[in-house]
């Protein structure tokens, strides 16, 4: 075996025992779904920056943001303001829904929504779109993970590449069902100090060794240019909006995906999240050097069939084999956090809002706990299953739908806190439509997630989750006019009337 | 001046980054970087600075 093949091998199995370790950590107890599910509501500024650098930023955002500018060029880029405007965004909303929450005792999107509108319908859209969107999500971590297994040396063929997969996830879903949110929470730690060790070290030996940023650029833009579908490593004005309407509508996505918010409600007060929407940025810092590592790729002359394979390809030619071994292991880790997070997020929706409804959750009865601790098994199983035996490329466009579907709970859960005369059967119809609408754009665009919109004589390029949104928003604000609304004294008693 | 006027600056982040007429070009380039990375890359930092002092300016706040 390789030396980075030992290493690699070392670094996974520590972060196993630290997940299991994790249980005891700040005197969890385990019987109920606030420690559980949510460490508890205890985490401060820096356990809070981790928890959520590790969920945001996953292993597959690392494989596939490089992948794209490898393979697309400048549009890959969109991720920059992406993640640059989630932050002031969620500075004033998330900081408002964590103290709604914990006024409230909520632990999922769908609690919100069922106490403020009182409409189970609307609360089972909510926690089933949640759930929908995430379970691809957790699939494609995997994938992720699958691509560096194949090319670490660890599991060079197919059959103990699945083995190794097998056996890791068996482990992550022991140690989610025993800890809880405080494994990830634990072992987010360690896949963050990994994965800005190997940036860093990337930045400092890959673009120098191929002659500075300069002729990195400029091979890159020769490589794109050169292809079968020719790109541009600067944005062409055809994609300008297509651009700046994917990152507005993942931005507006990124914290209502239920995972972000079990990370969100974990924090101990509402000032630990603004802090953090001024300290997380230096993940989006991150993010930009590991998505030019794609040009670097190109540079270096990689050519691999399958894009996502180029960074692994990348670190194994450029770095020694142990070295290699942190950064295979950094990216594995790196899916592991998320993969757990996920799964409690998702069990959390089908154990307080599928299987039975929200009720008051300031007494929140024990049985439920078990439950969505069984639940996080099923819900990492079925991700297994989506990665292992369903063609990847079915992840990959399922989890395209699920961001168009995501965001299509946006008017409930964020608007819902401000807006004081949205209808409950108005918000159904309007995400019954942006459903329906986002849906048909991305299959229609063959799984892209950019639909060209002919309006008149001309083309608009632009995000499907976008234009949904607008549908649903049309919707939702029309029928909430034409409605009488009689939700508003409900919204007083759980909002005020003094927004943010 | 109230204090809810801090809250305002939050939305110089998304008039800059989500123009890309202002950005998607190459020169100025620095430090080898074309303007649309470094210009980008810039805005990642300004905006948490801005996120920064408006959380100092409001500390406190009902949220």
């Amino acid at each position: 075996m390789s030396s980075g093949a030992i290493v690699f091998l070392v670094l996974v199995l520590g972060v196993t025992v630290l997940g299991f370790a994790a249980a005891r950590w700040s005197g969890g107890t385990m019987n109920s779904l606030e420690e559980w599910a949510l460490g508890g509501r205890r985490f401060g500024t820096v356990v809070t920056w981790f928890l959520l650098g590790g969920d945001l930023y996953t292993a597959y955002t690392f494989i596939a943001v490089p992948a794209l500018a490898y393979g697309a060029g400048a549009i890959a880029f969109f991720a920059v303001p992406y993640t640059t405007i989630a932050y002031p965004f969620a500075f004033i909303v998330m900081a408002r829904f964590w103290t709604l929450a914990k006024q409230r005792g909520y632990v999922t999107t769908a609690d919100f929504v069922h106490d403020r509108f009182g409409s189970r319908s609307l609360e089972l859209a909510v926690a089933l779109t949640g759930v929908a969107a995430t379970m691809p999500y957790i699939a494609l971590q995997l994938i992720g993970m699958r691509s560096v297994l194949l090319r670490s040396g660890v599991a060079p063929t197919s059959e103990s590449a699945l083995l190794f997969l097998a056996i890791a996830f068996v482990l992550l879903a022991a140690y989610t069902f025993t800890s809880g949110l405080r494994a990830p929470a634990m072992i987010a730690f360690v896949k963050d100090t990994l994965i800005y060790i190997t940036v860093a070290a990337a930045l400092a030996i890959i673009p120098a060794k191929l002659g500075g940023w300069s002729a990195v650029f400029s091979s890159a833009q020769h490589a794109l240019a050169a292809a079968p579908k020719p790109s541009s490593i600067i944005l062409a004005r055809p994609l300008y909006f297509a651009y700046s309407s994917l990152a507005f509508g993942s931005a507006l996505a990124l914290f209502i995906y239920p995972h972000t918010i079990t990370s969100v409600l974990s924090a101990k007060s509402a000032a630990v999240i603004r802090r953090n929407c001024a300290l997380l940025p230096l993940y989006s810092l991150l993010l930009t050097f590991i998505a030019l590592l794609g040009y670097c790729a190109l540079a270096a002359g990689i050519r691999v069939k399958d894009a996502n394979l180029a960074i692994p390809e990348l670190f194994s030619r450029f770095f020694p084999s142990w070295f290699a071994g942190v950064a295979f292991a950094a990216i594995v880790i790196g899916a592991l956090v998320p993969a757990a997070i996920m799964a409690i997020g998702a069990a959390n929706l089908f154990a307080s809002n599928i299987l039975r409804t929200f009720e008051s959750r300031m007494v929140r009865p024990p049985v439920e706990t078990r439950v969505a601790r069984y639940l996080a098994l099923v819900v990492l199983a079925g991700a297994f299953v989506l990665a292992v035996f369903i063609r990847p490329d079915f992840s990959i466009d399922f989890q395209l739908l699920g961001g168009a579907w995501v965001l299509q709970i946006f008017p409930a859960v964020i608007l819902g806190m401000y807006a004081r005369r949205l209808h409950p059967t108005a918000l159904l119809a309007g995400w019954a439509a942006g459903m329906a609408c986002g849906t048909w754009m991305v299959v229609a665009s063959s799984f892209k997630s950019i639909f060209a919109l002919h309006a008149g004589s001309g083309v608009l390029a632009g995000a499907a989750m976008f234009y949904a949104l607008l549908v649903n928003l049309a919707v939702a604000a029309g029928l909430s006019a034409v409605l009488q609304t009689r939700a508003s004294a409900r919204f007083d008693s759980i909002c005020g009337t003094e927004p943010a | 001046m109230s204090r809810r006027w801090w809250y305002w600056l939050l939305v110089i982040p998304f008039a800059a980054t989500l123009l890309p007429p202002i950005y998607a070009r190459e020169e100025p380039a620095l430090f080898g970087f074309p303007f649309f990375y470094w210009y980008q890359i810039g805005w990642i930092v300004i905006s948490a600075g801005i996120v920064y002092v408006v959380y100092a300016r409001t500390r406190g706040d009902r949220v």
